[in-house]
């Protein structure tokens, strides 16, 4: 265990490293500089500023400079907002998002278990097709759709909750909704296969056979067979959320790293971009690391060593 | 026992060899079925599936066929005409007849706009009076091409790559599969946004992005397969009989991969379609004059207000050919794989 943890360990670091060169050097065939009115400025202002932002070195130097910050996360300096350190700008930013996205996935796979197994536990009734419909239906309509649908029935016309911007709980309800739905339908599909599956095997006929209730044989041996493999998902579900946040925090204007990455692009900010991308891989990284572990743990079946391929 | 049952005579007679021969009860009754026939049998009683494959069909003819026939220009300003709602032919219902809600009153724009009364916008008209159905069927011929460009480096790509490296297995395999392990651990959208910032936003860079991102499950499953089809005495005897690499994969090696690539294939293809809607709309993607079923989404959603049909068509169209490939792809594993449905 402990050397199947080093060696992850070891190709997460290796796998972030490679991360930050290729942006780095992407970013480095980019045209475009910090400076806004270059015409303006005389030859040693430009000079000066390029020394502010580090761009008068080789750009091997350059490189080493920026590995060397990235270690202790420091992205340098923003070019849209010059005075801003890019780590205070996604560490000030990267609350909301994390807050929506772990509500999104929290309750998109509880939801998800519950529609999933019911419509298992009913198989072929209208319960179970309603089931179906719903998860085909979730992972058809994109979730920027159903955001600007929710934002404008449940927000505007029906009132319930805010339309946009951030503060208090209240705030985060719709734009969850809009991420949660993915996750809800994938794994409501992925619960009703596993669960038909295992309400099919011998160990449930016997639990039955000994004269358990129904909700005691799918609670104490269904449930919790068919929930293990629903970790390998996790990862997935996480880049799901991530990607879809960048959209959805857009339409809510939640103050968040997706709408910082979205304005980045836009107005091309490298080092923002290259900051917020190191953690975008940082946190799938780790929750691809997270799962699999749990995976081994939760799944005594599963060989840990064997599983490194 | 006075009942007994009274069989006639010539019942007893034993069997000439001509009579045997026309009974012939060897013969199977019903027709063997190929693999692909048995697949395509199961596929047609999936009612989901089937209904989708016709939808599909629709949209892909209307979508190609709005090049040579289009009922306007997709790009063709008509300031005159801005705003107007849809107007279907011999239908009524409010919402489809032309008529708009305007200070809680329903008016009818295209009397208003002075429209004679055989102009019928089908999806109606956005706020530069362009025809909102043929910029939808352009945008849908995009996302359509891009799904198709998808499948085309899936199926090169990923299936190259990944029979590559389940075939040669050991130290390549696993240099192999580290790449596509990197690949994976960055969000696919942001290897997406970089591309496209270094290749400038348009059809192409979105093309190549999604080229660049789209193989890796692809191969990872074909990897997969092949590792265990390796194994497997058919390919033992091909290798034996001195067969070359290269046809053992074309022969033996591919047709026993089909149904793996075909369902994958099914679930590449909506997400391609939905990476460039999402592009589009965030403003990154496909540009302004040109219309993609991303642009119009956010062109409606600024006016949902006031002019809903505007973001309603395309998301409705967008929706609907998202579902269909799932529930065709849904269709394809039961009928490739019927082990997955009990």
């Amino acid at each position: 265990m402990a050397k199947y943890l080093a060696k992850r360990i070891f190709y997460l670091i290796l796998t972030l490293f490679i991360v930050i060169t290729v942006t780095f050097f992407l970013m480095k065939l980019l045209p475009g500089t910090p400076l806004t009115n270059q015409a303006k400025l005389s030859k040693s202002q430009i000079a000066l500023i390029y020394k502010q932002y580090g761009l008068d070195k080789p750009v091997w130097q350059q490189y080493v400079l920026y590995l060397a910050g990235a270690v202790r996360g420091n992205f340098g300096t923003s070019f849209q907002f010059s005075d801003q350190p890019v780590s205070y700008l996604i560490s000030s930013r990267i609350e909301p998002s994390l807050q929506i996205g772990l509500q999104a996935i929290i309750v998109g796979v509880i939801v998800g278990i519950i529609i999933g197994s019911f419509g298992a536990m009913k198989q072929n009734t209208w319960a179970d097709t309603s089931a179906t419909i719903v998860s085909i239906l979730g992972i058809s309509i994109p979730s920027f759709v159903l955001a600007v649908l929710l934002q404008y029935y449940l927000g505007l016309k029906a009132g319930w909750f805010p339309i946009a911007e951030w503060g208090g709980f209240s705030y985060t309800v719709l734009p969850t909704l809009a991420l949660a739905f993915t996750p809800l339908a994938e794994s409501a599909r992925f619960v009703r296969t596993e669960m038909v599956d295992v309400l099919s095997s011998d160990y449930i006929e016997l639990a039955k056979a000994k004269g358990l209730s129904r909700m005691g044989v799918i609670y104490h041996h269904a449930l919790r067979n068919s929930l293990i493999p629903l970790i390998t998902i996790v990862g997935p579900l996480a880049v799901n959320i991530m990607t879809g946040s960048m959209v959805v925090e857009n339409i809510f204007s939640i103050p968040g790293i997706g709408e910082q990455f979205v304005k980045s692009v836009l107005t091309n900010d490298y080092p923002t971009i290259m900051g917020l991308t190191i953690v975008y891989s940082f946190m799938l990284c780790v929750v691809l690391l997270v799962t699999d572990i749990l995976y081994g743990i939760v799944d005594p079946r599963i060989r840990i060593t064997g599983k490194a391929n | 026992m006075a009942d007994t049952v009274k069989l006639p005579e010539d019942s007893f007679k034993p069997m000439t060899p001509a009579d045997r021969a026309a009974l012939d009860s060897e013969k199977i009754a019903a027709p063997s079925l190929t693999f692909a026939q048995d697949a395509w049998r199961r596929l047609k009683k999936n009612k989901g599936a089937w209904v989708s494959l016709i939808v599909l069909a629709i949209v892909f003819i209307m979508a190609f066929g709005s090049i040579f026939v289009s009922p306007h220009n997709p790009n063709a300003v008509n300031p005159s005409y801005a705003n107007l709602p849809s107007k279907i032919p011999g239908i009524g219902i409010n919402g489809f007849n032309g008529t708009l809600v305007q200070a809680g009153q329903r008016v009818d724009a295209y009397k208003q706009a002075g429209a004679s009364a055989g102009t019928y916008y089908i999806m109606g008209t956005d706020y530069l009076g362009r025809d909102l159905f043929s910029r939808v069927l352009y945008g849908t011929r995009i996302s359509l091409i891009i799904a198709l460009v998808a499948t085309f480096f899936d199926l090169t790509i990923g299936v190259t790559y990944g029979m590559f490296s389940g075939w040669k297995g050991g130290r390549i395999d696993t240099f192999m599969q580290r790449i596509i392990e990197i690949i994976l651990s960055i969000p696919n959208l942001v290897v997406i946004v970089l591309l496209i910032l270094i290749l400038k936003p348009g059809m192409t860079s979105i093309i190549i992005a999604i080229a660049l991102t789209s193989w890796t499950n692809m191969a990872r499953l074909v990897r997969a397969q092949t590792m265990e089809l390796k194994s497997q005495e058919y390919i033992l005897a091909a290798r034996t009989l001195g067969e070359r690499p290269l046809k053992i994969a074309f022969k033996h090696l591919l047709p026993n991969l089909s149904s793996v690539i075909i369902i994958n294939t099914m679930f590449t293809i909506p997400n391609a379609i939905f990476f460039e809607a999402m592009l589009s709309y965030i403003g990154i993607g496909i540009s302004s004059p040109q219309a993609s079923l991303g642009t119009l989404l956010n062109d409606g959603q600024k006016n949902f207000q006031f002019l809903p049909y505007q973001m309603w068509w395309p998301a409705l169209v967008l929706s609907i050919v998202m579902l269909a490939f799932n529930l065709l792809g849904d269709g394809l594993r039961d009928a490739f794989d019927p082990r997955t449905k009990e």
